[in-house]
């Protein structure tokens, strides 16, 4: 990955040294930092179609530089620090264990923007935070999996442990014991956002436990390679519509849409008026998007489907609206009540009717 | 343990073991020859995509493997030219060739994402298949998880109990004793290299064509890593390089059936345990000053230029 950035580093500087003399003006230079391959066709995928929508925005006003397969911790830190001093105006970081390396080069940098994707701390003047409602997703999600699964079991294969996986859990759940209270969920915890061959091996033991609906936290479509082994289970596109695997087993995705934001915080950059804050769109924002929904899925659940869709983006249906209680019990939200965004960006825990605990 | 089938459990850690066991037996070998290659990772990617790709063209899962081999093998003369006659570091070359595998991969990946792979038959005995408990364990693998027993073997075979095999070792020990005898050391240790890379280039396309099955960029995710721990874990022994991988791929199975099944176990202490077993291991090893309690090759890593 290093040696195609190197290459790419070389291209562009044969570039700019040729149009630089021709050019007066500085393009904005804009860096992405990300955690697995372009290619993964997920997560990764969508953000670099974000760069290269903001390319096709801006033309020769900007310059992209991005790198590939950065691991959270310290090698993130480095990677961040070159764009910074290769001249970066603003660097998206884009996964929630770059959170303390954004904050860290941040300082250092006063004069160079970051933005921390899906993270919550803001330490400096100079770093925003942006996030997608992911959980109106599951919500949907849920709900064709509570009425498509005959075993009466669904399956999460889960990520890590913070809130934002968290949210899709108890939403993925939620909304599927509404249409069908018999409904088990299984979450299996892989700590990888990308693995293939242990995102597969995650689908395949909720197989061979009965498992025939399964949702995806992770970055890879091979969990629905995995699913595409055996007849009647069906599995959601993650990140990326994943349209490979239609009809089935995928039947329906979530698409991460970050276009739009990148678009509008590049130009704030250019337009020297960007200011730190926390974004936070969904469905309403067009940032988070509910791939066709293909194949098994009957008509009227699909017209279900998409009624709720309309509901959530026009605002008169907010995933967590009460009564919901948490698993131990307690009252979580009463009647009628609405989730603050406070309450959903600390949730960890499980709502009730999710067996097994969160680990930690 | 509730609710987990010990049959399908065994069966799929062997399948889920394969790829990492095939690229460590290989590296084995290279190092008894007294040549650490780090470039694990690249070869086995590199392995995947051409043994993907192969057999998409061809609609041939074997053919798939052979042109994996053959990329692999290849692939692995890169790093044979630059540290056997250039005499370049090894640790930064196959640290190098790790990273332009990686990327290679990709370049020539481009056309094969979404693309499905060609179905790898599993072997189908009139009786043996269906009895049972050792029907499922033993007897309906596809035949390249049988191939990477049977290289297991020859490879014990082959180093314990052939003229070859102790000319190869000699080679690793005391390359400039095995010179002053007449060997051809660069010309051995090429061959372990290419040997090497074959190995890891079918543990990469058993990736991509029957444990995933499909082309993802950077599928490997560490997995040649994970096969070099192997080899010293295993302390350079073909069997126990065969229990290693068990072992690595046992754990990873174990720890995503158990939570399947719903039994509460500590998720992240599982998830980190095969790194923490192979430090102990180290250090255990390392704890014993004398270089045969380590077993490690005496000329390991280190660079041969005939004086005379």
């Amino acid at each position: 990955m290093k040696f195609r950035l190197a290459l790419k580093g070389a291209a562009l500087a044969v570039a700019t040294s040729v149009a630089g003399m021709a050019m007066a003006e500085d393009p904005t230079k804009v860096g992405f930092v990300y955690v697995g391959p372009i290619g993964d066709g997920g997560w990764t995928y969508q953000h670099d179609q974000g760069r290269l929508a903001v390319e096709a925005e801006f033309g020769d006003k900007v310059e992209t530089i991005f790198q590939e397969s950065v691991p959270e911790g310290a090698d993130s830190e480095r990677v961040m620090t070159q764009m910074a001093l290769a001249g970066a105006d603003i660097i998206f970081t884009t996964s929630f264990g770059y959170m303390d390396a954004t904050n860290a080069v941040a300082a250092k940098f006063p004069d160079v923007k970051f933005e921390h994707a899906t993270g919550y701390k803001r330490l400096h003047p100079n770093v925003a935070t942006y996030d997608s409602r992911f959980y109106e997703g599951r919500a949907v999600l849920g709900h064709i999996a509570g009425k498509m699964t005959e075993t009466n079991k669904i399956g999460y294969i889960a990520s890590f442990p913070i809130p934002e996986v968290i949210q899709g859990i108890n939403s993925y759940f939620l909304h599927a014991q509404k249409v069908n209270p018999d409904v088990e969920l299984t979450v299996i915890w892989v700590y990888t956002w990308f693995d293939p061959a242990k995102e597969a091996d995650a689908a395949k033991a909720m197989i061979e436990q009965g498992v025939d609906v399964i949702t995806q936290h992770t970055d890879s479509t091979a969990p629905l390679a995995e699913m595409a082994k055996t007849d009647g289970i069906i599995g959601f596109g993650q990140a990326s519509d994943m349209g490979e695997y239609k009809p089935a087993p995928r039947v329906a995705s979530i698409i991460d849409n970050w276009n739009p934001y990148y678009i509008k915080r590049v130009k704030a950059v250019m337009d020297g008026t960007w200011e730190q804050g926390h974004s936070w769109g969904g469905m309403a924002e067009g940032e988070v998007v509910i791939g066709e929904i293909t194949g098994p899925v009957p008509d009227d659940l699909k017209a279900e489907a998409m009624g709720m869709v309309e509901a959530i983006t026009a605002g008169d249906y907010h995933p967590f609206t009460g009564p919901i209680m948490k698993q131990d019990g307690s009252v979580f939200l009463a009647e009628g009540e609405v989730a603050t965004d406070e309450q959903l960006v600390t949730m960890d825990f499980y709502i009730q009717g999710i067996t097994g605990e969160i680990p930690n | 343990m509730g609710g987990i089938d010990p049959v399908v459990l065994i069966a799929s850690l062997m399948v889920a073991s394969t790829p990492i066991l095939l690229a460590a037996i290989g590296e084995l070998v290279v190092e008894k020859a007294g040549v650490l290659n780090l470039g694990v990772e690249g070869m086995m990617i590199l392995g995947a995509i051409c043994g993907f790709a192969t057999a998409v063209e061809t609609g041939s899962p074997a053919l798939g493997f052979v042109a994996a081999a053959i990329a692999g093998a290849a692939f692995s003369m890169i790093f044979g030219l630059l540290t056997q006659y250039l005499l370049s570091n090894q640790v930064a070359t196959g640290l190098a060739l790790t990273l332009f595998g990686l990327g290679l991969s990709a370049l020539i990946g481009q056309g094969y994402v979404g693309i499905k792979a060609p179905n790898t038959p599993r072997l189908d005995l009139p009786v043996l298949s269906d009895l049972p408990i050792v029907g499922p364990i033993l007897f309906s693998h596809d035949a390249m998880l049988y191939v990477s027993l049977l290289i297991v073997a020859g490879v014990w075979l082959f180093l314990s109990r052939t003229r070859g095999g102790l000319i190869l070792r000699a080679v690793g020990e005391s390359h400039d004793a095995a010179h002053a005898l007449g060997y051809k050391v660069i010309r051995i240790r090429l061959m372990a290299i290419a040997f090497g890379g074959a190995c890891a280039g079918l543990g990469g396309a058993y990736l991509s064509l029957v444990r995933v099955p499909q082309w993802t960029e950077g599928m490997t995710a560490g997995a040649g890593w994970i096969a070099l721990a192997i080899v010293v874990f295993a302390s350079w022994r073909p069997w126990y390089a065969l229990i290693g991988a068990y072992l690595f791929g046992g754990i990873v199975v174990l720890e995503l059936n158990l939570q399947a099944a719903g039994v509460k176990v500590p998720v992240d202490l599982l998830a980190a345990s095969p790194y923490l077993v192979t430090i102990l291991v180290l250090v255990l090893m390392s704890r014993s000053k004398s270089r045969a309690a380590l077993n490690a090759p005496a000329d390991l890593g280190r660079s041969f230029h005939a004086t005379a």
